[in-house]
């Protein structure tokens, strides 16, 4: 087999693997309130700053092995971004829950907005960066060539089919993810049941900024870039990877972010780089036409 | 007299500018089996869930063992003993009938689940043989079942239902009329509400009729399947 396409499929399982952690937010929160959550991107672009705030305190503080360090890191910034994602629903959409559906998204637009200006302010409009965590690379040779996957490549593709897996075990399995998912399929009879289904929410969109957390810090490892406006490509792109997947489908967002990276990789080596996204959107418009739920959403069927 | 474990004293409810309740006061007592028949539209699916605050009362008390809840929260009243099986089942179509069940233990947790989730299955055999399947590949008198025992699995102090006649064949009607028959005999309380009126009233302690919005007349079962006027509107006349 080709080394280069060998080498684009892990590259664009990487990336996919991030965007279908990020997807997971949009799709749950639109699966559970009908809302498309247009500020996760930033809550992403926030926890990408977060990473990096406590990798230098970390290290200021004399943490250097990097097991600990990632650890330390993950743990802070999912736990601090997971405040946002609560107070932003708090604010901004649950005082709106029994106004017209367009409300909550103009008041989404608006604390994207907020976030952008606000992290600009305090962190300044610059690029930022973090140094390479993780040295190294994994060499495989074959017949016609080989595929180098860095070690950082590794560590992003296990950590984040562990958090997937995790999430999709709390989804099916715990009472946690049952209330959810009765609060998702109907939410009067959920409350009539006893479930406090404004607390579900809340829990909802906490998970999802979890799961953005993650991908911000997995990224930022990946990149060592970031500055105050790259919430808005990526949360396209994950959003897109949602709407691939079939929006308020689980497994759909994760195999649509997979799908929407390996395409884009693909795309980038065999055609050209600078039209990536123009591809990513173009997939996207086509798999709409035939299928217009998604490839793994439900077709909304209204019974008589 | 004992306080009755759920009263409502003068209800008024509106939807918008529509008065749906208007001054409706009814009683139930402990193990006691009462029933609310009337007309397709004359608001008893709109009394039942008015119970539960979706829509809230505009006027009046609804008090629960002498409780006022009318302003409480839906999941309080369900975390305090209210159980309902409501209008068209509800049970969740992408959750298999083991999950529809298991969030019926939301009030009390899962300390008895297994125990009451196999008390289920007893009485309705038929649910065990679907444990694992999605409620929305079942029938509707599957489906009806599952509510109610939804319902059942919260061990409610009071056990709502509404309509569990509705689109079913008359021997599944039967069967469930005769499984709530059980439960009652088992000291269960249960508020009905039917359009059904000739199996309410039979398995009714006491019942009331409801028209427009409005409560027209009240007695035992017995006395309401006797009454001219009832077996006119209700039960086709002879």
């Amino acid at each position: 087999m080709d080394a280069l396409f060998l080498q684009q499929m892990v590259n664009g399982l990487t990336l996919g693997s991030v965007y279908g952690l990020i997807a997971i937010g949009y799709t749950m929160v639109y699966g559970i309130i009908g809302m498309i959550n247009f500020a996760h991107g930033e809550v992403y672009m926030i926890s990408a700053y977060l990473s990096a705030i406590t990798l230098a305190l970390l290290a200021f503080f004399g943490l250097h092995s990097f097991p600990l360090l990632i650890l330390g890191t993950l743990i802070i910034t999912v736990a601090i971004t997971c405040a946002y994602g609560w107070v932003i629903e708090r604010v901004a959409y649950k005082p709106l829950r029994n106004s017209t559906r367009l409300a909550p998204l103009i008041s989404a637009i608006g604390i994207s907005l907020i976030l952008q200006n606000y992290v600009q302010l305090t962190q300044g409009a610059r690029q930022q960066g973090i140094p390479t965590l993780l040295e190294g690379a994994a060499r495989l040779d074959f017949a016609g060539g080989f595929v180098q996957i860095t070690y950082t490549k590794i560590f992003i593709l296990l950590a984040s089919f562990i958090g997937m897996g995790v999430l999709t075990y709390i989804i099916k399995c715990t009472r946690l993810g049952r209330m959810c998912r009765a609060t998702q399929q109907d939410r009067k009879m959920a409350s009539i049941l006893g479930i406090n289904t404004d607390r579900v929410i809340s829990y909802v969109f906490v998970i999802g900024a979890a799961m953005a957390a993650l991908a911000g810090v997995l990224i930022t490892m990946n990149y060592g870039t970031f500055d105050f406006y790259a919430g808005f490509i990526i949360g396209i792109k994950a959003f897109t990877a949602a709407v691939l997947g079939g929006i308020g489908s689980l497994p759909g967002a994760m195999l649509g972010g997979l799908i929407l990276g390996i395409a884009e990789a693909q795309f980038s080596s065999v055609i050209n780089s600078d039209y990536k996204d123009v591809f990513s959107f173009a997939l996207l418009v086509v798999i709409l036409i035939f299928r217009p739920q998604g490839l793994l959403g439900r077709p909304k069927v209204t019974k008589v | 007299m004992k306080v009755p474990i759920l009263e409502l004293r003068n209800v008024d409810v509106f939807y918008g500018p529509i008065q749906a309740l208007r001054d409706v006061s009814l009683e139930i007592h402990e193990g006691e089996t009462v029933s609310l028949i009337g007309a397709n539209g004359a608001g008893k699916s709109t009394l039942l869930m008015s119970i539960f605050g979706q829509p809230r009362a505009g006027g009046g008390e609804i008090l629960y063992r002498g409780e006022d809840i009318s302003k409480k929260s839906s999941h309080y009243i369900a975390s305090n003993g209210i159980a309902q099986s409501p209008e068209g089942r509800r049970v969740f179509p992408d959750m298999t009938v083991e999950e529809n069940l298991l969030m019926g233990t939301i009030p009390i947790g899962m300390t008895h689940a297994e125990e009451d989730l196999q008390r289920m299955f007893e009485l309705f055999p038929r649910l065990k043989e679907r444990r694992n399947q999605r409620a929305m590949t079942m029938s509707g008198g599957e489906q009806q079942m599952l509510a109610i025992a939804r319902a059942l699995m919260s061990r409610p102090k009071i056990l709502l239902l509404d309509e569990p006649s509705l689109g079913l064949a008359p021997i599944v009607v039967k069967h469930i009329f005769q499984t709530l028959r059980e439960l009652a005999k088992g000291g269960m309380t249960i508020f009905l509400v039917e359009q059904n009126a000739n199996h309410a009233l039979k398995l009714s302690d006491r019942a009331y009729v409801m028209v427009n919005g409005q409560i027209r007349m009240s007695g035992t079962g017995r006395e309401l399947l006797e009454d001219p006027q009832v077996r006119e509107a209700y039960l086709g006349g002879h």
